[in-house]
């Protein structure tokens, strides 16, 4: 009589997911899943609305990255009104997006790495689930979490005075942006009264790049061992190779390093990337067209980034993308919990960034809009905060929205945070006697690592809402834990 | 010379003239009453009810009664403002207005009415009724889903030789704002941007304008609609 335990709802991440493990009779390991639950249908809904609301519309999808798909929406909308495939925006337009994008992606990685994901670090997996979460880190971390507060805070206030509104703003229109950087927030963004400004910002970047290394240090074995296994890996690279988050070409690597995909202009994706559905999930699961659905599946985000690109253009992120690679020797990294190294070191790109943006007169003075002959189809590819984001529209001739595909990060990572779950449920969970809190939270780990999207992390404040159900082979129900 | 008499509104005394509207009184002396179907250089036409006060203890709308001595006017009171709270309620769940997305989001008055009058929770569920864009047109787009049937594009908007652009077909519930694309193929952009403009609401949209205001610099973002006029009286205070 096998038996099957479901995590529902998986906490700490972004989004409603459930997981599903399936034992044997020896409690052994035979199967499990990362199921979504969650459906929204934007696609649908935004046929038949007007092209240039799709950028305020779509970014509705998400309460903690909306600038992605507001920025991804309005990139296919700039092929759309002619505006180019990437550079054909004013300076103006491009560099205010592109300092939105850094804001949001600072603060977003802030709120993972320091409020979702440091509790297993700092209170250990197996920690106690009271203690185990934000409020814990406020408890007994107080200047960790003070310094997350005002960090996300500082990213939120960017996004603010570049797209009008700290979430849902309009700033980034069809062919480029509807605003200057202001000379008042110019000023406090970059000499704000301690500790909002954009020094402090790079200091503590730095901070929490020393506060993962020396964790490392210590816990070799789980940061390097927790759920690792080869992959291949994409992202968008600059033409030059290095790290853009904004703009660039798509690139994929095997696990070896090995440049599978390269230069590959993002309106050509279809080409190359194709989506299978399954039946017990609402995610997609794309896959590179050359390798078929069952071996062209491939991680994003953080880690498969800084794994494809040849190197950063900001200073001191590069030093430390210096010692991240060395750290493999080279090697694409595949330790699924490199993942947050990953991501500090963006954190600390991303602030460079906008220290040398915020001090750039293009955003001050400029034309913000440009528009050329118009067509009927846009593509738009950004490097989110959880990975590679595609969005595809297609018009008909009265500016009305008649398709819209988008592939989100967060489905780009489907297989791998499946393998992360197997890889965890098998490293913790088989053949154990008794299951434990513990050993769950360790498969959530795994999947936490990849910062999924899925819907609404405040589950984990206070209660731990984690609800485990032990069926037989029969799927009749034996027991209930419900943890709260 | 017509002679000036004095009427009262909510305990405030006015002198005023025979053959001004109770709404003009009011503007003129700094009073806000609220309005939607109302426009400026439009004849009124008293269908929306938004602008209805009390007259010696009647409903009557602001807009089209004109003043007589010893009128007593409640305006800005409880009761008033709970009506008109339900009467744009009533607006909102019978179209589709969907704030977030729609690009006359801080420049449209039913919103800003609204938030003036504090519609926080809604009291009446909402009615989904199926409705459609007409974008057929190269420079207008009709969004059926947020019109509040105030006529004013069809009173307001004219062609240069002074034909209707606007009008309404059908009759009821089926009733609805009709464009006339072969007058309006060939407007100019102001002319667009004017019909846009007397919208109140996000239903008349000028193609490819989109969300080009920054959040911050639209009319309603940093004040309430009406203090415009209410400022007139500090001013002269
Ligand atoms: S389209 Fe606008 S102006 Fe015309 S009736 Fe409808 S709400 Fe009024
Ligand atoms: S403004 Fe008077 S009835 Fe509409």
């Amino acid at each position: 009589m096998g038996k099957k335990i479901t995590i529902e709802p998986v906490t700490r991440v972004e989004g409603h997911g459930k997981v599903t493990i399936h034992l044997d009779d020896n409690n052994n390991f035979k199967r499990s899943r990362l199921h979504i639950v969650e459906f929204r249908g934007f696609e649908k809904f935004i046929q038949g609305r007007p092209y240039w609301e799709a950028p305020v519309t779509v970014q509705r999808l998400c309460g903690i990255c909306p600038v992605s798909h507001h920025l991804a929406a309005a990139k296919a909308m700039d092929v759309i009104v002619g505006a180019g495939t990437g550079d054909g925006l004013t300076p103006t337009g491009e560099k205010m997006r592109r300092l939105m994008h850094f804001g949001q992606v600072f603060q977003s990685h802030v709120l993972h790495f320091f409020h979702l994901a440091s509790p297993d670090l700092l209170f250990g997996i197996d920690g106690d689930p009271a203690i185990r979460n934000v409020i814990g880190i406020a408890k007994m971390h107080k200047e960790l979490a003070v310094q997350a507060v005002m960090m996300r805070k500082y990213g939120q206030e960017i996004i603010k005075v570049t797209a009008g509104k700290k979430i849902h703003g309009t700033g980034a229109i069809p062919g480029g942006i509807n605003r200057h950087l202001e000379i008042h927030n110019k000023i406090s963004l970059i000499n704000g009264p301690d500790p909002m400004n954009i020094d402090k910002m790079i200091e503590w970047s730095l901070g929490g790049l020393d506060f993962f290394k020396n964790y490392h240090k210590d816990h070799k074995d789980v940061i390097d061992n927790f759920a690792a296994y080869p992959s291949k890996h994409l992202s968008m690279v600059r033409k030059d190779g290095a790290l853009d988050l904004y703009h660039g070409v798509l690139r994929a690597i095997d696990s070896e390093g090995n440049k599978i995909l390269n230069d590959v202009d993002t309106q050509d994706y279809l080409k190359h990337i194709a989506e299978e559905v399954r039946s017990w999930s609402y995610m997609k699961f794309p896959y590179l067209k050359k390798y078929g659905p069952k071996d062209g599946w491939y991680r994003v985000g953080p880690l498969a980034r800084l794994n494809t690109v040849d190197f950063i253009p900001s200073p001191l992120a590069q030093k430390e993308f210096e010692i991240f690679q060395a750290y493999t020797d080279g090697k694409p990294n595949n330790m699924s919990m490199h993942y947050h190294w990953a991501r500090l070191i963006e954190i600390l790109h991303c602030a460079e960034m906008m220290k040398e943006l915020l001090n750039d007169p293009n955003l001050m003075k400029g034309e913000l809009v440009t528009k050329g002959k118009k067509g009927n189809e846009g593509i738009g590819v950004l490097e989110a905060p959880r990975g590679t984001l595609f969005h595809h529209y297609k018009i008909n001739k009265d500016d009305q929205i008649t398709m819209a595909n988008l592939i989100v990060s967060t489905t780009n990572n489907n297989i791998p945070m499946n393998l992360a779950v197997e890889s965890a449920a098998k490293q913790f969970i088989s053949g154990q006697e008794k299951i434990d809190e513990g050993m769950l939270n360790a498969v959530e780990v795994g999947i936490r690592a990849y910062d999924p999207c899925l819907s609404c992390a405040t589950h984990a404040i206070g209660k731990l809402p984690l609800q485990v159900k032990l069926y037989d082979s029969n799927n009749n129900l034996l027991d209930i834990k419900t943890k709260d | 010379m017509k002679k000036k008499f004095k009427i009262l509104i909510d305990g405030k005394e006015l002198s005023v003239k025979h053959g001004q509207t109770i709404l003009e009184v009011a503007s003129n002396n700094g009073i806000y009453i609220p309005t939607l179907c109302n426009y400026v250089n439009l004849e009124p036409q008293a269908s929306c009810r938004v602008c209805s006060v009390k007259v010696n203890g009647r409903p009557m709308t602001a807009c089209t009664t004109t003043v007589r001595p010893k009128m007593e006017i409640e305006n800005d009171t409880k009761e008033m403002n709970e009506l008109r709270k339900i009467i744009i309620e009533t607006m909102f769940i019978t179209g589709n207005h969907f704030c977030p997305s729609c690009e006359k989001s801080g420049n449209c008055e039913l919103q800003a009415l609204a938030y003036r009058l504090k519609m926080d929770v809604p009291q009446f569920s909402y009615s989904f009724s199926n409705k459609d864009i007409d974008a057929s047109n190269p420079k207008l787009m009709i969004d059926h889903n947020r019109c509040i049937k105030c006529k004013r594009c069809a009173r307001g908007i004219k062609t240069d030789d002074g034909k209707d652009i606007f009008a309404f077909k059908n009759r009821g519930k089926k009733i609805m704002i009709s464009i006339d694309n072969e007058l309006a193929k060939n407007i100019s952009d102001e002319k667009a941007q004017e019909a846009m403009d007397i919208c109140p609401v996000g239903a008349i949209l000028k193609k490819e304008r989109g969300f080009i205001d920054p959040i911050g610099t639209r009319k309603y973002d940093n004040k309430p609609i009406g203090s415009d006029i209410e400022k007139l009286m500090e001013v002269r205070s």
